[in-house]
């Protein structure tokens, strides 16, 4: 009879907690992401556990995420934010919480603590990079080259992009200052520590334009994520950069004749943020679903739909097979001891202030 | 009728001028409500945010509104004299930064100015991390010299008043606090700030002041609970230091005893070397001359950085050579659009006549074959474009198989200039071939008939009689083509590779990227501008009443 009661009463204040926080939280959110592989795996390893768990909440998908940054800024101007929890990568976050349009967040509040027992804060370590990012996964812009057109020697360097005697052919860059300097440098001798101080000074800039020159009458230069994986596919290139899952799908789901390349590969991450002046119902949802989806198991469920690290250290070791092809899934892993002997990180801070810079005088040294 | 002066008079006694004036006036304002709701939709949604935007070009304020006190104090400095500014200008820049850093404004203004100086953006962002920890030597020595300041309600009780008749509003603290954090702040009602307080620590209440408000407006906490910031203790500091400080009122004997103890640390202590502690570029004359030039509300950089120009603090000058690019991509715009304009006429011309000429039967399959890819998405066409002409495409591999090309010569026909006119050509077709046909209909077939019977070669018929009938509809469709080719922006941006990128491309870059909206305003409106030029100078040399668009 006592254990009934209290079962009974345990049972009320359940529902009542649950009913608690069921009227406080907004049951729709729109959730803002890249489209595509890359937004079907968060829809299943993140958004349908998710819905499971609360039944009645509705999640809408807006493909806009490559230009979060502009339309978030428009919203905000327009005092009517439509977005509840939004993809972007690491350095829109951080222009995002500089502009004051995303939501500051204490990591260790609002996030889970590792499956291991790590506080969020530990468990993401470096990977949060501004007060308003939320870190999801790290992946890597890096080289896939055609088997078939490189002969019997496959690149092993990321310098072999500058070879244009060995490897003839047209190579594909992204039509963006970030990455091709650094790898530039690299290939002219500079020292991966010193890349960045070099970069800041006249001479260096124009160091990394002269050797982009002497490659330059062969670059295909690409905007978007799927051009170098269809000019791969096409035969049109030899090598070309683009992100490491995009490359996984060639290579593994599309079995094309391509391999890749992961030296000096540039780390990047992306993750969410919540945008700032959410109404506290709409507020207290996100939050909900930002803790579930960056706990340690959801993290790695999402390495079973496309090969992108997960941020947490503790969900590595979760990291499974493939949903489809039941491959393992860790040596597609940019951040696999194999594939991470030589890598970089995209250097925030530096980027933040020379962008606009370099940015100007990339743009007109391709017009030229 | 006419009445006894002699003028006309209608029905009612009246003058029929007026009473026709009356009639007509009722008409017009008829007219004018069956057309209102469509005005005001185009106004507001059309004409408002395309004059907002454009407004953007010019307007600057975000200096001026973010660090307001230290503009002020910057109006003595002179760049050309290149000296470090007075300990004046870092004592404002102090307090603006705190607060806007507490506002989460500072970084804002950081991007902004990063657009024009390299740096600033990390200057302003890392410089808000540290300000805290300035002056903190003297903060020290006061919670050494008094208890009483480390108790959120003291501070209250010597700023703050329930008594209106004691305290004021704080304006002035409410419209410098207002302007940092762009949003109306104010006192909680029923709390004044004192104004013996006001009187003999002027700087300490301005700051409390404005802490209060913004502790009560946005972080909806009650001020009397919170730690004042560390900006509030630095300008008490201040205020206790200061040589006539007459002070009797709440609170007057512990802030005896922090006068006595802050006089030493604040001897040491300066604004100007607190900020170049912090970083050495805040002596830096660029930087502050960067601060200086873009302190006005309005500006005239962005539209001298769209014409590869840049606003410095020396005045304006040219960009170096290795940056100049907007001056270029104009020119290609021009000369491209010109250029897809001219390959429509060619193409669109034959067609249209066949169209026009045709019986009605085979008319219609062909406008069903000029209409249809019309209604295909336009990515797709340009998509197919992309497959046709590769170099491992369609079109290279049929050279190649013909043997018109070597294998190892394949022509180059995308990712350039080329790949952009073949693709637009192809995608604005249909807005020459429209225009044309419909006033190529209109041209009854006898007139060429009848040149023809009077003896002239099928040449001169369709040149002296024809043509000149048909310029209307040319005219028609080059002002469209051309207008919808010179803002194009997504065929170039996946067919024109570096060279084949139009201006627009530059502006959604701006617009979505950089974020440098009034940059992309100052271009668009150059584009504009040039749109307006070039159909005004159509109008002088063609005439507008001869383009026509239906027969």
């Amino acid at each position: 009879m006592k254990k009934s009661i209290a079962l009974g009463t345990s049972a009320i204040v359940a529902i009542a907690g649950f009913a608690y926080a069921e009227g406080h939280m907004s049951s729709d959110m729109t959730l803002v992401s890249w489209g595509g592989a890359y937004q079907a795996s968060q829809q299943k390893a993140y958004v349908e556990p998710y819905i499971a768990n609360n039944p009645g909440v509705t999640a809408v998908w807006d493909e806009s995420s490559s230009e979060a940054v502009a339309k978030l800024r428009a919203m905000n101007e327009a005092g009517n934010v439509t977005w509840d929890v939004v993809d972007v990568v690491a350095a829109d976050a951080i222009r995002l919480c500089d502009e004051g349009l995303a939501m500051e967040i204490d990591h260790d509040e609002v996030l889970a603590p590792g499956d291991d027992g790590s506080s969020a804060t530990d468990d993401f370590g470096d990977l949060i990079v501004s007060d308003c990012f939320v870190p999801q996964i790290v992946y890597s812009t890096t080289f896939g080259y055609r088997d078939d057109l490189v002969g019997d020697t496959p690149p092993t360097s990321v310098c072999d992009v500058y070879d244009l005697e060995a490897y003839p052919g047209m190579r594909s860059l992204e039509r963006n200052p970030i990455a091709n300097l650094e790898w530039a440098l690299i290939c002219d001798g500079v020292d991966i520590a010193d890349v960045y101080d070099v970069l800041e000074t006249e001479e260096g800039q124009d160091r990394a334009f002269a050797k982009l020159d002497t490659i330059k009458d062969s670059v295909i230069w690409w905007s978007a994520g799927a051009d170098t994986p269809q000019l791969l596919a096409d035969g049109e290139i030899v090598m070309g950069s683009t992100y490491n899952g995009r490359l996984f799908s060639l290579i593994e789901e599309q079995d094309q004749p391509v391999s890749m390349l992961w030296d000096w590969q540039m780390f990047d991450l992306d993750g969410w943020i919540i945008p700032a002046g959410l109404s506290p119902e709409r507020e207290a949802r996100a939050l909900d679903f930002l803790r579930f989806a960056t706990d340690t198991q959801r993290l790695a469920d999402q390495a079973k739909y496309i090969s992108y690290g997960p941020a947490r250290a503790s969900s590595a070791p979760l990291v499974s097979t493939h949903a489809e092809l039941g491959i393992e899934m860790a040596p597609h892993m940019p951040t696999d001891p194999a594939n991470a002997q030589n890598t970089f990180l995209f250097n925030y801070e530096w980027w933040a202030d020379y962008r606009d810079d370099l940015d100007a005088k990339f743009q007109a040294w391709l017009a030229q | 009728m006419t009445d006894a002066n002699g003028t006309i008079v209608a029905a009612d006694g009246r003058p029929l001028k007026a009473s026709l004036n009356r009639a007509l006036r009722r008409e017009k304002l008829r007219a004018f409500l069956l057309i209102l709701p469509l005005l005001a939709f185009v106004i507001v949604s059309f004409i408002a945010p395309i004059f907002d935007m454009l407004f953007r070009s010019v307007q600057d304020d975000i200096t001026s509104r973010t660090l307001p006190q230290t503009v002020i104090a910057l109006d003595d400095w002179d760049y050309e004299g290149a000296e470090i500014p007075s300990e004046a200008v870092y004592e404002a820049l102090y307090y603006d930064m705190f607060f806007a850093a507490e506002a989460k404004k500072h970084t804002a203004l950081g991007s902004r100015l990063n657009y024009e100086t390299t740096g600033m953006s990390s200057l302003f962002r890392q410089t808000g991390r540290s300000l805290d920890e300035m002056g903190g030597n003297v903060i020290e020595a006061m919670e050494d010299a008094s208890e009483a300041l480390d108790d959120s309600a003291f501070w209250a009780s010597i700023f703050l008043t329930q008594d209106s008749s004691a305290g004021s509003n704080a304006a002035a603290a409410r419209a410098w606090a207002t302007s940092i954090a762009d949003m109306e702040l104010r006192l909680p009602v029923g709390t004044y700030l004192s104004d013996g307080a006001a009187e003999a620590l002027p700087n300490a209440a301005r700051q409390y002041a404005a802490f209060a408000m913004f502790t009560h407006i946005v972080d909806e906490d009650v001020p009397a609970e919170e730690d004042p910031w560390e900006s509030v203790w630095l300008a008490l500091a201040e205020d206790l230091t200061a040589s006539d400080l007459r002070y009797d009122g709440i609170g007057a004997e512990q802030l005896a005893a922090v006068q006595a103890a802050v006089a030493a640390p604040m001897a040491d202590f300066t604004y100007t070397a607190a900020f170049l502690d912090q970083d050495e570029d805040w002596a830096d004359p660029e930087v502050i001359g960067t601060i200086k030039t873009f302190s006005s509300p309005y500006t005239a950089g962005y539209f001298l950085t769209a014409v590869d120009l840049e606003l410095t603090p020396a005045g304006a000058q040219a960009v170096d050579e290795n940056v100049q690019i907007y001056i270029t991509l104009f020119w290609r715009t021009l000369w491209m659009s010109m250029t897809i304009t001219f390959s429509c006429i060619l193409l669109g011309y034959p067609i249209a006549w066949l169209m026009a000429n045709l019986p009605d039967r085979k008319a219609n399959l062909i406008m069903i074959l000029v209409l249809l890819p019309f209604w295909t998405s336009l990515l797709v066409r340009t998509s197919a474009w992309k497959v046709l002409l590769q170099q491992q495409g369609v079109i290279n591999d049929t050279l190649v198989w013909i043997g018109l090309v070597g294998d190892g010569s394949r022509l180059a026909l995308i990712n350039n200039a080329t790949g952009t006119i073949i693709a637009m050509t192809h995608i604005l077709l249909p807005f020459m071939i429209l225009p044309l046909y419909s006033v190529m209909k209109g041209i009854p077939p006898s007139y060429l008939r009848a040149a023809k019977s009077l003896g002239a070669t099928d040449w001169t018929a369709f040149w002296r009689v024809y043509f000149p009938q048909s310029v209307p509809g040319i005219g028609a469709g080059c002002i469209l083509v051309f207008i919808l080719s010179i803002g194009y922006y997504i065929t170039p941006e996946i067919v024109g590779g570096t060279k084949g990128v139009f201006i627009s491309n530059r502006i959604a870059f701006h617009i979505s990227s950089s974020l440098n909206w009034g940059l992309a305003a100052a271009l668009g409106t150059i584009l504009l501008v040039v749109v307006l030029a070039l159909y005004w100078a159509y109008d002088r040399i063609v005439g507008i009443d001869n383009v026509k668009l239906g027969g």
